[in-house]
């Protein structure tokens, strides 16, 4: 399973996204890649991925895309992060 | 073979080499946070590819950059800058003299932050990794454009890098707490100079009505995407100066100066001049692949050892990490700092440059989104809707002035047509270069004088007001309900 972490230019909060992700996946007991990528080649990055982790700004501009979009809030609420995993994630309901 | 060539082939070749020597960071990164054998060959290799990728975009921007700087200085008889930090980080870095010492320098950099942050009340653990590199990146060309050596230079570097690191989201963390309703995180971006001032004049204009009460059309949108506000903004920039050149000097002399097409002619020459300012675009979007590749491996494993070393830190992130708490005041801010960057051009233009002989500051569109957005937010956050608005104008004006003064005290790499674009860097590079000026030895011990001034002055504001809980403009508001969270595909 791949997850994609997003942010503008793919270099600062989308790699704090991916880090906070795979904290949350260990909380979860969960298996997946998180990779970072910039807005501008999100779309064609999403192509491969099951999920997208973003902001709900750039959400809007990544627009329709195969994979769901969860969007965070606050990059270092851990609890945010796991509950919005939890229900986003196969797997993640148990 | 002799144990002097070895030793010779060890340091030219391995540690003189800057990806290796990043690849060989990473690996020690990685070791020291106890990461299984697969997760560091990889790491280790991906750091080493990322420094190649850099390097390589670092060709692609310098190959469009310099009909750009012929066309400015044909049309005009000045020179022109671009500010934008990706692409003079890479220029440097690509030429090894420069990527060793500035690898080092970020290395013990980043630790020394840790045992200042352990130490000093200042307990911020500085997140944002491209920044760390630009830092580096600048302090070091600043050192040896006064003629330090390199280790004088590694030393310094780190010095004013770690100091960096803890004393400015120390200085900015009211304001943060003001914008972001008092989340545990301060800011980990090196503009914070402007959020500062512009925290400051929202709260002289007064509050007004806050940006996210309006309703911004979505046709301005598209501006969210740095890469295309970039190539868009480039390809009119380059259009501009290669019809003023073509005015001046004519088709034959444009042509030579500036590079033409296939077709020849007036029409193959701004037809080269549109592709140039595309290779520009892309040539920042591989550099920007090369920072992600090597960024990716080096910042988890440096935050999970910061974890460990001070425990309980404040993490300082990226400015981004800021705007959903204002995504209005991120694009006014931005389209009003863009404003003040054309101001500045203005005047560099027709009074200030020909007076100082400071070279023209064009507006780069990839500080002033990032900046100008990030003031915006602050100024939202203390003044509403003028504070965003006054807030990104003056981040504008301060970004292009101040690259104006930074371009001379980086002599040491000659003139590129780039330059670093957010205050920080600008600042602290002017600073540093000046008081580098008393040479050799005295120059680190002045800079370790500054930055113990700076961790002095921060530990006292830490203390004196942070941990006081003062906060511009009395409390801050509850933050805003939150957004619908997952969207269906």
């Amino acid at each position: 399973m791949k997850i994609l972490a997003v942010c503008g230019m793919g270099l600062g909060s989308g790699l704090l996204l991916r880090m906070q992700a795979e904290k949350a996946l260990r909380q979860l007991g969960l298996k997946a890649d998180v990779e970072v990528s910039d807005i501008g080649s999100a779309r064609a990055a999403a192509q491969t991925a099951d999920l997208i982790l973003t902001t709900a700004e750039l959400a809007e501009q990544i627009g329709q895309v195969k994979p769901p979009i969860v969007t965070i809030r606050n990059f270092i609420d851990l609890n945010e992060m796991v509950e919005k995993l939890r229900s986003a994630l196969p797997g993640g309901q148990a | 073979m002799d144990v002097g060539y070895l030793f010779n082939w060890i340091s030219s070749e391995v540690f003189g080499k800057p990806a290796y020597l990043i690849g060989i960071i990473t690996a020690i990164g990685l070791i020291a946070g106890r990461r299984k054998l697969g997760d560091i060959i990889s790491g280790t290799a991906k750091a080493t590819l990322g420094y190649v990728i850099l390097a390589a975009g670092a060709g692609i921007v310098i190959s469009a950059l310099t009909p750009f700087g012929a066309m400015i200085f044909g049309a005009t008889g000045a020179n022109g800058v671009v500010p934008t930090n990706e692409a003079i980080t890479a220029l440097v870095n690509a030429k090894p003299a420069f990527g060793t010492d500035i690898a080092y320098a970020m290395f013990f950099g980043v630790l020394l932050s840790l045992v200042i942050a352990r130490l000093t009340p200042l307990r911020y653990i500085f997140l944002t990794g491209h920044h760390m590199l630009f830092m580096a990146t600048v302090l070091t060309v600043v050192l040896l454009s006064q003629k330090a050596t390199d280790t004088l230079a590694v030393i310094g570097g780190a010095i004013g890098l770690a100091t960096m690191m803890v004393v400015m989201p120390a200085f900015a963390h009211p304001w943060t707490k003001k914008l972001t309703g008092g989340q545990p995180f301060a800011i980990g971006h090196f503009n914070t100079l402007s959020y500062i001032t512009s925290g400051f004049l929202g709260q002289w204009v007064g509050k007004s009505k806050s940006t996210e009460e309006m309703e911004l059309p979505d046709a301005i949108k598209w501006v969210r995407d740095p890469m295309v506000a970039t190539a868009a903004s480039m390809v009119i920039l380059y259009l501009v100066f290669a019809v003023a050149l073509l005015a001046r000097v004519g088709e034959a002399q444009a042509i030579k100066d500036a590079g033409g097409g296939t077709v020849g002619g007036a029409g193959g020459y701004l037809a080269a001049q549109f592709g140039n300012a595309l290779s520009f675009g892309a040539g920042v979007a591989v550099i920007l692949l090369g920072v992600r590749t090597i960024l990716g491996e080096i910042v988890p494993a440096f935050a999970g050892i910061a974890e460990r070393v001070v425990p309980g830190a404040v993490p300082a992130l990226d400015i981004p990490v800021m705007y959903p708490f204002a995504p209005n005041a991120v694009i006014i801010g931005f389209l009003m700092s863009v404003v003040g960057g054309l101001v500045g051009f203005v005047v560099l233009s027709v009074w200030l440059g020909p007076w100082l002989a400071l070279p023209l500051i064009l507006p780069g569109m990839v500080p002033h989104f990032f900046d100008g957005a990030g003031a915006g937010v602050f100024g939202n956050a203390t003044g509403g809707r003028r504070g965003a608005v006054l807030g990104g104008f003056v981040n504008g004006l301060l970004i292009t002035f101040l690259a104006a003064f930074l371009v001379p005290v980086m002599s040491a790499i000659g003139f590129v047509n780039t330059t670093f674009g957010d205050t920080d860097f600008q600042w602290f590079g002017i600073v540093s270069g000046n008081v580098a000026r008393i040479g050799s030895v005295g120059a680190v011990v002045a800079l370790v004088v500054v930055c113990a001034v700076l961790v002095a002055a921060a530990s006292w504001w830490q203390t004196h007001f942070v941990e006081r809980g003062w906060v511009p403009g009395g409390a801050a508001e509850a933050a805003p309900a939150e957004r619908p969270s997952v969207h269906a595909a």
